[in-house]
């Protein structure tokens, strides 16, 4: 559907001075969508999210939302159904929580008394609401800014790394939220460094790095473009650790030099391709292997493996694999 | 539209918390009543045109304080909230850059207004019972207060103008205190400086008067004191120039010129800043 089409970008560019902080940009956003913005500090996500709303104009090329410029005069009122929690969220210290989010919502045209409801739906408690804005907590300024980021339920919903400094209940509530809107059929775009946490709302993750899109698409396909080694653990009869090793010595990738072993465990890394060669062989040794565990690469190698040029050094893996 | 009334009840509302207004009431006030108490002194009793003596010493004074609260209020309109950071959420509701300047400038404008009238107002209500009920001059206080209200407006926009082409407060700060002594202080200096050195007289007293007009405390000095210059000796730089020279017509025009010159270049100028 052409119509659903919230957002789009095309070949936009942004220099400050002479820094060419994001080049040539192209993005498209659905209705229902949940995009995540990824990158290294500095890679131009707010940057991107400014030229969105507006703030800045793009030195070259067009941002349009839903088919108007958003520096225009016009897109005034269509700002209506934007909302923008901003990285470092400031409101006016005097005000209390509830009277600012009462004037947000007035200049927004809304009806003032959904506000009490919206700050319960954030989790800010009424005793809270009734405090000025310069006792809150991060936590309470963030819950308060994704509020008035909420509210008149925004086509179209910019969150600048919602949850940094939030403690983990509280991030999981903001995932949350950011799927029910998705779900609702309105577009969320997330900046966030923490690909792992919202992996799961993710529709499609883009990865900047320094002002480029180097990496687009879902998680999954994320995975396949890296083609990152998978990461294989074998435990193995004590006496057989030899012959193992040298059965599968074909199939070790060989900037892991050479296989780990210890305790009659053998680590190594392996190939994505080669996966179902290495079952076939670990098949064929029969009793000598007690157990197999292959694991993806983690998200954050990923993510790192777009970001950062060299191919980083493989920690020590944490997450639970997949046991076979 | 809208929008400016609700960022101007939302910027009357600081102003109240924030103690804007009532200590701008304050100064003013309890200056005024001061004031009016030093001057009955010598006589001892209270003279009939007390209001126009009033009028005198609080122009004096209005020069000097009008200028600065009007300043304190907006130095930091723009550029302490962009400072902050709640300038970048207000620009993504829809309100556009213009509405903030205005929706700002009519809520300072009130809390000038109710500082000139609870103030000067004040202390001219409690004259006038001194005087036993006497109301001369009533109408030159009338429009002193009017002018230092207007005064106050020019050195608002003034102060947009500041707000609005720096990124920080503080510079905005330091450039509001020049432009303050220059226009309070150095500008009559220089012109006093003028005058003793031009022994001739080959400046025309004409083009002299005009170059007043380039000064918004002189038009208001001027103003004030040529309304009651015929009950009053006036002494200022003010009275050295000769009032006939300049119409209504002239100081309403270089008013409306004041206003609207560094309104219009303050939303330009906003207009075209990124954040
Ligand atoms: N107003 C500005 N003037 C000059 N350079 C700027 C300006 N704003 C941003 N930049 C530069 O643009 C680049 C991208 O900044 P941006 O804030 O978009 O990064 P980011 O991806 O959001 O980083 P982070 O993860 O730290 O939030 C940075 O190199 C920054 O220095
Ligand atoms: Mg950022």
């Amino acid at each position: 559907m052409a119509n659903s089409e919230l957002l789009s970008l095309s070949n936009v560019s942004k220099c400050y001075g002479q820094d060419r902080v994001l080049k040539q940009i192209d993005l498209t956003v659905q209705a229902g969508e949940c995009v995540v913005l990824a990158g290294h500090n500095g890679a131009g996500k707010t940057t991107l999210l400014k030229l969105i709303l507006g703030l800045i104009k793009p030195t070259t090329g067009k941002v349009s939302v839903r088919g108007q410029n958003p520096t225009n005069k016009n897109s005034i009122k269509a700002k209506r159904s934007l909302g923008y929690l901003p990285e470092r969220v400031s409101f006016y210290e005097s005000m209390t929580g509830l009277e600012t989010l009462q004037f947000y919502s007035k200049l927004k045209s809304e009806p003032i008394d959904r506000c009490i409801d919206l700050l319960e739906t954030v989790g800010l408690e009424s005793s809270a609401a009734k405090r000025t804005v310069s006792t809150y907590s991060k936590g309470m300024k963030q819950r308060l800014g994704l509020a008035q980021a909420l509210l008149g339920d925004p086509d179209l919903l910019l969150l600048d790394e919602p949850t940094s400094g939030l403690d983990p209940t509280l991030r999981r509530q903001f995932y949350d939220i950011i799927e029910q809107k998705c779900r609702m059929g309105k577009a969320v775009i997330v900046c966030s460094h923490s690909l792992v946490e919202i992996e799961a709302q993710a529709d499609r993750v883009i990865i900047l790095n320094s002002g480029s899109t180097v990496a687009s698409g879902s998680v999954q396909e994320l995975y396949q473009q890296s083609n990152l080694p998978l990461s294989v653990q074998i435990s193995v009869q004590p006496s057989c650790t030899q012959r193992v090793e040298q059965t599968l010595s074909d199939l070790i990738i060989p900037i892991q030099k050479s296989a780990v072993t210890e305790n009659s465990i053998i680590e190594f890394s392996c190939n994505p391709e080669q996966k179902m060669e290495l079952i076939r062989q670990v098949a064929s040794l029969g009793d000598a292997i007690e157990d197999i565990q292959i694991k993806p690469p983690r998200l954050d190698d990923v993510y790192l493996h777009y970001t950062v040029s060299e191919t980083p050094s493989r920690p020590v893996e944490t997450t639970p694999g997949i046991p076979l | 539209m809208k929008a400016v009334w609700i960022l101007m009840g939302k910027e009357l509302r600081d102003g109240l918390r924030n103690r804007w207004i009532i200590s701008s009431v304050l100064l003013l006030g309890s200056l005024a009543i001061l004031l009016s108490l030093l001057g009955s002194t010598p006589t001892g009793t209270v003279t009939a045109n007390m209001l126009d003596i009033n009028v005198v010493s609080l122009t004096s004074l209005s020069v000097y304080l009008i200028p600065l609260i009007a300043f304190m209020l907006s130095f930091d309109a723009l550029a302490g909230e962009s400072e902050s950071g709640t300038l970048l959420l207000l620009l993504t509701y829809p309100i556009s850059r213009a509405q903030i300047i205005f929706g700002k400038f009519c809520a300072h404008l009130c809390i000038l207004m109710l500082a000139i009238v609870v103030g000067y107002g004040g202390s001219a209500c409690i004259n006038i019972l001194l005087a036993d009920g006497s109301s001369s001059g009533g109408l030159n206080y009338l429009w002193m207060m009017v002018s230092s209200w207007m005064l106050g407006a020019i050195f608002l926009v003034i102060g947009y103008l500041i707000s609005a082409a720096v990124k920080q407060r503080s510079t905005a700060i330091s450039i509001a205190i020049g432009i303050w002594l220059v226009m309070v202080v150095l500008f009559d200096l220089a012109l006093l400086g003028i005058l003793v050195a031009d022994q001739e007289q080959s400046i025309s007293q004409n083009f002299f008067s005009k170059l007043m007009l380039l000064n918004p405390t002189d038009m208001y000095r001027i103003f004030n004191l040529t309304n009651i210059s015929s009950s009053i000796e006036t002494y200022s730089l003010a009275g050295s120039a000769d009032v006939k020279l300049f119409t209504l017509f002239d100081l309403c025009l270089a008013f409306i010129l004041w206003l609207a010159l560094p309104l219009t270049a303050s939303i330009a100028i906003f207009k075209r800043r990124e954040l």
